[in-house]
């Protein structure tokens, strides 16, 4: 139970000389490596000819890879060295003439930049503390200080937001950009806040999200155009739906162990994709639906100029001038509070026997059998309560868009909701936010690097996870305190799973 | 006071012909048995004689290949056991158990663990959640009682003060304890232990034998007593405080009594001590039996 | 009757592509018990390492065809063998020790990684490929033609499939393999290395995956950066079939799933191919989920 104290001279061997050819050998493995890999895929490329493939070599990427991977290497080597210094300055000259200089591509920047930035960091972080990089569970501690810290200061943080994010659209900001960007976001965030309720309480990892959410989507704009229903009476059949397939998929794989499960759930996600693909009779195939019907004013009336009959016209019924943006203020507010309904509900529920039910699940399966909690039962609850999320989730989506198709509802919309819970850290709702500004809010802000988009968002899968195996915010508040608002000891932050 | 000699007089869980058999290997074979409330049954023997799978069955964890496990409640309700799906031995028959590599749920709170442990009260209570995310009064009458089972064991087990640290960090003493007081909380009319002294030190061991008698002689919320089923390594521990002892050897049941005949049966010694009965027991061994095991005529003292 | 031997056929090379795959798989899941999620695009990487090998030992002239095969088939399992060990030390290595989810979203996240980059590389259209084994091989008086290619991937894959049980079977490398596999901390205390064995089962599944997309390149002719997501998945659900863990199994889940789209693209349509796939994997995880070959497992309490 004892903090294990900094064993900072340990890790840096000091007083001793510069191995120079153990270190310089070391880069050289790497640079060889970097060789391999880019000498077929970087280096050679194919290119489209009117006769047929043709190829074409760019020798110089891969003697600037080889090259970059080689400094890279050598300067990792040299701050565990005692050469922290001159590879601090070298780093960030090296981040400067990337940044400064002209470059032949915009990659080799950006490599630059990001390559010297974070050697410069390694560098500084050695000099500052004396080891070249924290330990794992260094690192942990750190971060779920952090975590902590974020968890508690949301009590103030999470009403200024929900209040900004209400009164946003009221403000001169507020154009048709940043209102789609929100409803965006905001849409994201619902979905992970609903995955939420699978993956982080109840520990199911569920790769196939993205069906519930088609089923909503279909759901609404099947409705609609076969009876003709409106959106107020679909929302909630949509969400109904969504949840008896929950229970339909889920109950035959609940009994699976983890990674399969994942496995089946991704499956179901392909099945239900390559249904509304293949039966275009109903589904109207890879061409999708058309013209579902937008929303309107709770039934009462139309956001269009000239409403359809027995239908008030918004702008009239609240005296306002028309202006096409009000059903766009109108689609925010909706998804914001759907987004909070989902919310509230974790919330509440954590604090439930439902909610603990789930949470001991995923701590422990068989020890929560043996307390009598039905698990298939359990498990259902939160495959369908989630599913139903994602249903409704489904449904603003089509209506939002008046135009659904199979391409929406593909596995990579699964994976980045998935990653949305998971960078987040699973259980916590903060976390979902912050990682949905992350992971949709970047690639949004930089729509020119849109090539990258995908390429960035991969690789920033894997780094945050050797970062931080457990997601960023991952924290967990017990949901009942014996000894009421004391704090819980210190030995309690660190406890990692 | 009728009830409870009643509950005496009728055993609490019988175990009839009970055979276990994994593909080829039989675990357990034909061991019939009685526990009574009031009393706790130790199940011991070597190392492999199958009281761990005797132990699943009885919670549910396997289904037996053939045998009958009937527990009777004190109001005369009776359970088939190996008719029943894992958890509905715990939620209905009200059989408990902990395990011998402990099983906490090591994220949450100590409180949180015992709270959970009355799941399908409190379930009852919140409508399946609805009652409960409307907040209605009778859902937080059930909490503020549930609430007070757990401060209750967690007072008895000595662990109130930690009550809100995660349950994963507790040490390893406590969390033993820990797992007792969970199980305790979904007022079982059986408590199954498996090795609930396994690695404690003997002031722990100590402190568990009085836990375990007082838990004998806890009334269920009928006013009835609970039995105790435990499995346990430590003899010291078995003979203190057990009222009755099955032994078990490669599956078999060898032997069934109170502490001191079982300490004397030989077959029992020849199942701990090998099986070559003729031969003279080497000197040093001798010496380490109680007197008792060696002559079988000398007076045997109960709870040596 | 020729058409049941067709597709007989057709289905066999198929199955013995998608079991090629599921044997990384396979390894990887008995060794480290992770799904190695970027396998299927490991696949995907071989097929296009074979295919701009080809186009560049054209443009050098070499026009030998059993010449230009066996530089496509080295290069291809090389490259990728190293992509695979990259991928490994990257991606996975650091997480050994982290909550179970960790490897699998690092995982899921390189698969995203690596179909995007070859995207930027090579583009996103499709490639296209002259036959460069053309040919048939027919047979029942001409009722039934086989092409050279998927002949010589059955061929190929026999081969490699003894060459590899030799390996696992009967030499250092494969008991210490199988030793890790386990029960890789005692391993490690007899003195193997178990990072290095690791390593390797990563480089031995991806020099096979790189084989099954060169025949996949050379027999449809076609490849796009995003083969390796489908491909990934069935061969997943083969190896799952098989009893992962198994290496016989994964082969026969492969065999089986191979037949299986064969037939149902042959007898049914194939626009409902892969709902039988997915609707068989749901299948076997629900009611065997130890597959064919692998071993029952009992729930230990």
């Amino acid at each position: 139970m004892t903090m294990p104290s900094h064993t900072a001279s340990a890790a840096v061997p000091t007083n001793r000389a510069v191995d120079w050819p153990g270190t310089l050998r070391d880069a050289g493995l790497a640079a060889f490596v970097a060789l391999l890999l880019t000498l077929p895929l970087v280096g050679l490329r194919t290119i489209d000819r009117p006769t047929g493939l043709g190829i074409e070599a760019r020798p110089d990427e891969v003697i600037a890879s080889i090259v970059l991977v080689f400094l890279g290497r050598l300067g990792l080597g040299l701050i565990r060295q005692n050469l922290a210094l001159p590879v601090l300055v070298l780093a960030l000259a090296c981040a400067g003439v990337g940044l400064v200089l002209p470059m032949p591509t915009q990659v080799l920047r950006l490599v630059l930049v990001a390559g010297g930035g974070i050697i410069a960091l390694r560098a500084a972080i050695t000099l500052t503390t004396g080891r070249s990089k924290l330990s794992q569970a260094e690192r942990d501690r750190r971060m779920d200080r952090v975590a902590v810290q974020v968890q508690h200061a949301t009590r103030y943080i999470a009403p200024v937001a929900i209040i900004g994010a209400a009164i946003l659209p009221l403000t001169p900001i507020a154009d048709r950009q940043i209102l789609d960007i929100g409803i965006l976001l905001l849409t994201y965030i619902m979905l992970g806040w609903g995955l939420n309720i699978v993956v982080g309480l109840a520990g199911l990892l569920d790769l196939g999200y993205v069906a519930f959410y088609a089923v909503g989507a279909y759901s609404y704009a099947l409705l609609a155009h076969y009876f003709g229903l409106s959106f107020w009476v679909c929302l909630p059949l949509a969400g109904l739906l969504a949840a008896l397939s929950g229970v339909l998929l889920g109950f035959p794989v609940l009994r699976l162990r983890g990674d399969y499960f994942a496995i089946v759930t991704l499956g179901f996600g392909e099945i239900i994709r390559i249904i509304l693909v293949n039966w275009y009779q109903f589904t109207g195939g890879p061409n999708g639906i058309s013209g579902i019907p937008r929303p309107s004013f709770f039934g009462i009336a139309d956001f269009t100029r000239t409403p359809s009959e027995g239908m008030a016209a918004f702008h009239e019924l609240f005296g306002l001038e028309f202006s096409s943006l009000h059903r766009i203020v109108f689609l925010y507010y909706l998804i914001l509070a759907l987004a909070l309904v989902v919310n509230l509900f974790t919330l509440r529920v954590r604090k439930l026997p439902l909610g603990r039910a789930w949470e001991a699940l995923r701590e422990d399966e068989i020890a929560s059998a043996s307390l009598g909690i039905n698990r298939t039962n359990m498990k259902l609850a939160a495959f369908a309560i989630a599913a139903m999320f994602g249903g409704f989730a489904g449904s603003f989506f089509a209506t939002r868009q008046g135009f659904i198709s199979p391409e929406s509802f593909t596995f990579i919309e699964s994976a980045i909701i998935l990653a949305i819970v998971v960078l987040g850290g699973m259980g916590s709702q903060i976390g979902v936010v912050v990682a949905t500004l992350l992971v949709i809010g970047l690639p949004e802000a930089f729509r020119e690097l849109a090539d990258y988009r995908m390429l960035a968002f991969g690789m920033g899968m894997v780094v945050i996870m050797l970062w931080r195996p457990r997601g960023l915010l991952a924290h967990r508040d017990p949901t009942i305190l014996l000894h009421g608002g004391r704090k819980p000891q210190a030995q309690n932050a660190g406890a990692a799973r | 006071m009728s009830a409870a000699m009643t509950s005496t007089d009728t055993p609490l869980l019988t175990v009839e012909h009970l055979t276990m058999r994994f593909g080829g290997l039989v675990a357990n074979n034909d061991v019939s048995f009685e526990a009574r409330a009031g009393e706790i049954t130790a199940l011991i023997g070597p190392n492999g004689a199958g009281k761990t799978t005797l132990f699943n069955c009885v919670t549910g964890f396997y289904t037996p290949t053939v045998g009958r496990l009937t527990l009777r409640h004190a109001d005369g309700r009776e359970f088939l056991l190996e008719r029943m799906a894992g958890y509905r031995i715990a939620q209905q028959a009200g059989v408990a158990r902990t395990f011998q590599n402990i099983r906490l749920f090591g994220g949450m709170s100590v409180l949180e663990n015992l709270i959970v442990a009355q799941h399908n009260k409190l379930m009852d209570a919140s409508g399946f959640a609805i009652a409960g995310l409307l907040g209605l009064p009778g859902y937080r009458a059930a909490e503020r009682e549930a609430l007070e089972l757990a401060k209750y064991w967690l007072e008895r087990v000595r662990l109130t003060e930690f009550a809100d640290w995660e349950a994963g960090n507790l040490p390893y003493g406590a969390q033993r304890r820990l797992e007792i007081a969970r199980a305790m909380c979904t007022e079982p009319v059986l408590l199954c232990l498996d090795e609930p002294a396994a690695g404690l030190n003997p002031r722990e061991s100590a402190e568990l034998a009085e836990i375990l008698t007082f838990i004998r002689d806890t009334r269920t919320p009928g006013g009835h007593r609970m039995g105790v089923l435990l499995i346990e390594h430590d003899m010291s521990v078995v003979m203190r405080i057990s009222d009755h002892v099955v032994v078990l050897d490669y599956g078999r049941k060898i032997a069934d009594g109170d502490p001191s005949s079982v300490r004397n049966d030989p077959a029992v010694i020849r199942a701990y001590l090998g099986e070559d009965e003729d031969s003279e027991l080497p000197p040093e061994v001798a010496a380490d039996l109680p007197a008792a095991a060696v002559d079988p005529a000398a007076p045997v003292q109960k709870g040596a | 009757m020729d058409y049941f031997v067709q597709q007989l056929i057709n289905g066999l090379s198929l199955g013995a592509i998608y079991g090629l795959i599921a044997i990384g798989y396979t390894m990887v899941y008995g060794i480290i018990g992770m799904i190695n999620f970027a396998h299927g695009e490991i696949y995907m990487i071989g097929a296009f390492v074979a295919l701009i090998t080809f186009l560049a030992i054209g443009a050098l002239g070499i026009t030998w065809v059993p010449l230009a095969l066996l530089l496509m088939l080295a290069a291809s399992m090389l490259f990728t063998s190293v992509y695979g060990w990259t991928v490994e030390r990257i991606a996975y290595r650091p997480l050994r020790s982290s909550p179970r989810l960790a490897p699998l979203i690092s995982a899921i996240g390189m698969s995203i990684f690596l179909q995007n980059y070859m995207q930027i590389l090579q583009g996103a259209r499709s490639k296209p490929l002259q036959p460069i084994l053309p040919g048939n091989l027919t047979l029942m008086d001409g009722a039934v033609s086989v092409s050279y290619v998927r002949l010589a991937t059955i061929v190929l894959t026999l081969l490699l499939m003894v060459g590899f049980t030799i390996l696992i079977n009967r030499t250092s490398l494969g008991r210490a393999q199988r030793a890790c596999e386990q029960d890789k901390k005692m391993a490690g205390l007899l003195g193997v290395n178990v990072d290095r064995i690791i390593s390797l089962t990563f480089v031995m599944g991806a020099a096979l995956a790189a084989v099954a997309g060169m025949m996949v390149l050379l027999i449809y002719g076609v490849i796009d950066f995003y083969i390796g997501f489908l491909a990934g998945v069935k061969s997943f659900t083969a190896a799952v079939l098989g009893g992962v863990g198994s290496l016989p199994g994964a082969m026969l889940g492969g065999v089986v799933i191979g037949l299986i789209e064969a037939f149902w693209s042959g007898y049914v349509g194939s626009e409902w191919k892969d709902v039988a796939t997915f609707t068989l994997l749901v299948l076997v995880l629900i009611f065997r989920p130890t597959g064919l070959l692998g071993r029952p497992e009992i729930e230990k309490v």
